[in-house]
């Protein structure tokens, strides 16, 4: 939701950046504030996932310029897990299996480490089961994940609601789902839908990656994004992805000025 | 693989100090006159000496072994200093009159042994260098008919029970190592169980190396009568040397009908240091016979020091339904080389044995699995369940497993597992993003990755265990 007088969440300015000194993103300007839920659409390979990952630090992808700025401070000067702790959540459109690793200790861990952050007391074992139980409800998830190992075994949708777990765990100030909606059936697109619905609030604010107006028939945007080519070139409303679906990303193309 | 996960580095080595004592010892080198030299030192009875004038000639007709997947500079021999004893000769009976300087030194190492300050449900043998210090506990054992105390001592005190057994399991001239235990043995600690007692307490036996000079070859003998059982603990540090230093141990278990022996170790011998200059060749030979019925020997271990390690627990089952099992966690780092493994023998009938192997390589090591599965032809009913795991952390590791499996009975089952995986950047990613910084990720994962081992340890160990693999892969990726 827009509200006014809002403060600014996240602002990305000529963001430049490379992966083995391949230049991917090549001026991005992005502005979220408090409340708003921003979607970001574009061809495969425009470099979406890209740009969610170097938001959550990833050591591999090398920033050539440009600033991020998150709650006023410099994201670019945090390493990634101070990040994660300072309230940045990425939701990985290809989550990551570790195998040995409880599931429950996992989100233990996570939880406290937010938490610790937060000048708050860590949560022991046992009142940590009350708390994930309850958001357990949030995606309509098995207590059964808990014993198992992070992520192993799950199918593509049980990574994604996983996923989503996480965020309701974690509250986080800034919360960017990269393709969740990948992978789900129909129910279960609603039932994650409705869970990233609920822990939307006033405070937070949401960038949500995907190929298909589908989501956001449930999770309606304030902003919908179109990148091309590691920079973003089109700003809408939610009739923007309406637009995309009926034409295609041929359309996009066209509107480039010659010889970028 | 990534440059985050980069080569690992070693926690500064915290036991690498040297105790400054003064020791009697014998001058280098190995001959009958040091083999004679040792046994009057050690007043032992005559079968004692002839035992080791036989192992030592047969070790003289013995080549070193090559098959092992290691490799070290040839080893001089005559080189080593085959005897060294903190200078306070007889051991004390009461510990107030041990050399307070021994006492400090357990004690930063964590193992205190006087009355106040001891484990309060754990004997323990103190060893250093070559001669045992201290035992604690040992009236307490002695109420239920345990004897726990130095082999010496036992040489003295018991020597029928060591004339019986020693040798039994591990013959003198089992191997090049074994062979040269046998003949310049100086300590080690010995335990027996009488029939149908349940060991009271966890007994340990702690080594220390201190002289940069001398070998360590150290012997211990349990013997667990019918119907008995006993858990076992060593742990083992030396200080930081340039120059190698050899242990070359024997262990001998004996279990007779219902009998059980665990038998746990956790070894962190200085490693070296990053480039693989200095550290412990730890040449091993521990084997444990299933002599009785319904009899089982456990060994766990915890390899996480050495230069060098080459051992390779085993169990030979003779007794019809006797158990075997071997759960081992062996982590090299830096240029450690790791060749350890077991060998499950199953001669009698409806024998059984586990083999849970955990290997972690990091940096520029090398850890190879190496284990034997071999049923006899009247092991009817035998059954062998092996699962060997590996783990990679960064991408100059190497893991390699050589099982070997000889089967002579149509009616045994044999199963063998083998993974490996790797901590990838990915993973150390994805925890990351989720707040928890790539140390605890690391700790999290081999924790994870080792549990099915370290459930099989004494509680105050298991912990121990945990936290030593953590510090030891201390500052590894980033
Ligand atoms: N580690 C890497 N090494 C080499 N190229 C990479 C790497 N990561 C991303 N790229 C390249 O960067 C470009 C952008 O990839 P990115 O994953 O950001 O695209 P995306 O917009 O998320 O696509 P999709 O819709 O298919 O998920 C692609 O051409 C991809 O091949
Ligand atoms: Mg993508």
């Amino acid at each position: 939701m827009i509200v006014d007088n809002a403060p600014t969440v996240l602002s990305v300015k000529n963001l430049t950046a490379n992966v083995n000194d391949t230049p991917i993103l090549k001026g991005l300007k992005l502005e979220i504030k408090a409340g708003e839920i921003h979607a970001i659409m574009g061809r495969n390979g425009s470099g979406k996932s890209t740009f969610s990952k170097i938001l959550a630090g990833h050591p591999a992808y090398e920033v050539t310029g440009g600033e991020v700025v998150f709650e006023g401070q410099n994201l670019l000067e945090l390493e990634a897990e101070e990040r994660a702790r300072s309230g940045v959540f990425l939701a990985f459109q290809y989550p990551v299996e570790i195998p040995g690793v409880s599931n429950l200790d996992f989100l233990r861990a996570s939880y406290n480490a937010r938490r610790k952050h937060q000048g708050l007391e860590e949560v022991d074992p046992f009142d940590f089961e009350d708390v994930v139980r309850d958001r357990l409800q949030v995606v309509q998830m098995d207590a059964s994940f808990l014993d198992r190992s992070v992520n192993q075994g799950f199918s593509g949708g049980e990574k994604k609601r996983n996923e989503i777990l996480q965020m309701a765990l974690l509250e986080p100030t800034l919360a960017v789902l990269d393709e969740t909606d990948s992978g789900l059936d129909i129910d279960a697109l609603r039932i994650v839908a409705e869970g990233v619905n609920q822990l939307a609030n006033e405070k937070n604010a949401m960038l949500v990656i995907t190929h298909y107006q589908r989501l956001l028939d449930y999770i309606i945007p304030d902003y919908v994004h179109v990148m091309y080519d590691g920079k973003i070139v089109m700003t809408g409303d939610k009739e923007l992805a309406l637009e995309l679906e009926a034409k295609g990303y041929d359309w996009v193309d066209e509107l480039q000025p010659v010889g970028v | 693989m990534s440059a985050s996960v980069s080569t690992l580095v070693n926690q500064p080595y915290k036991y690498g100090f040297v105790t400054d004592i003064e020791s009697d010892t014998l001058p280098r080198g190995l001959s009958e006159e040091t083999i004679y030299a040792i046994s009057a030192k050690k007043n032992e009875p005559e079968f004692m000496l002839e035992f080791r004038l036989r192992a030592y000639r047969q070790w003289l007709k013995m080549t070193e072994p090559t098959w092992p997947d290691v490799n070290y500079p040839a080893i001089n021999y005559q080189d080593i200093i085959y005897y060294s004893a903190p200078k306070q000769t007889q051991k004390k009976q009461s510990l107030d009159e041990v050399d307070p300087t021994l006492l400090e030194t357990f004690e930063k190492l964590g193992i205190p042994l006087s009355e106040q300050k001891r484990l309060a449900n754990v004997a323990v043998d103190a060893i250093f260098d070559s001669v045992s210090v201290a035992t604690t506990f040992r009236e307490k054992l002695a109420e239920h008919g345990v004897i726990f105390c130095s082999i010496s001592e036992a040489l003295k005190e018991h020597p029928e029970l060591v004339k019986k057994y020693l040798g039994s399991v591990v013959p003198i001239a089992d191997n090049y190592f074994a062979a040269l235990n046998s003949a310049v043995f100086s300590d080690g600690s010995f335990v027996y169980i009488p029939k149908g007692v349940e060991c009271p307490m966890e007994l340990s036996t702690y080594f220390r190396i201190n002289n940069g000079d001398s070998g360590q070859f150290e012997r211990t003998l349990i013997v667990a009568e019918e119907g008995s059982s006993v858990s076992y603990l060593e742990g083992c540090t030396a200080p930081m040397y340039d120059s190698n230093q050899l242990h070359a141990a024997v262990v001998e278990l004996v279990a007779l009908d219902n009998a059980s022996i665990k038998y746990s170790t956790v070894q962190n011998w200085y490693a070296g240091d990053a480039n693989g200059k200095g550290g412990i060749y730890n040449f091993v030979t521990k084997r444990g016979l299933c002599k009785g019925k319904n009899s089982k020997i456990s060994w766990t271990q915890v390899e996480t020091g050495s230069a060098i390690t080459w051992k390779y627990p085993s169990c030979v089952l003779v007794g019809d339904n006797s158990i075997g099992e071997f759960y081992s966690v062996a982590l090299t780092n830096n240029c450690q080389q790791a060749d350890t493994g077991t060998k499950m023998v199953h001669i009698g009938k409806n024998t059984r044995s586990t083999i849970v192997s955990k290997g972690i390589s990091a940096g520029k090591s090398k850890n190879s699995y190496r284990g034997l599965v071999k049923v006899g032809p009247n092991a009817d009913g035998a059954r062998n369940y092996s699962q060997c795991d590996s783990m990679l952390i960064g991408s100059n590791a190497q893991a390699n497993t050589y099982p070997y499996i000889q089967v002579q009975n149509e009616l045994a089952r044999v199963e063998h597992e083998a993974t490996t995986s790797k901590i990838g950047e990915d993973q150390l990613f994805y925890l990351a993003q989720r707040g928890i910084s790539a140390e605890d990720a690391v700790s999290m994962m081999i924790s994870g990755f080792c549990k099915d081992v370290f459930n099989q340890l004494p509680m105050e160990f298991a912990v121990e265990a945990d936290k030593l693999l953590s510090l030891k892969l201390e500052g590894s990726v980033g």
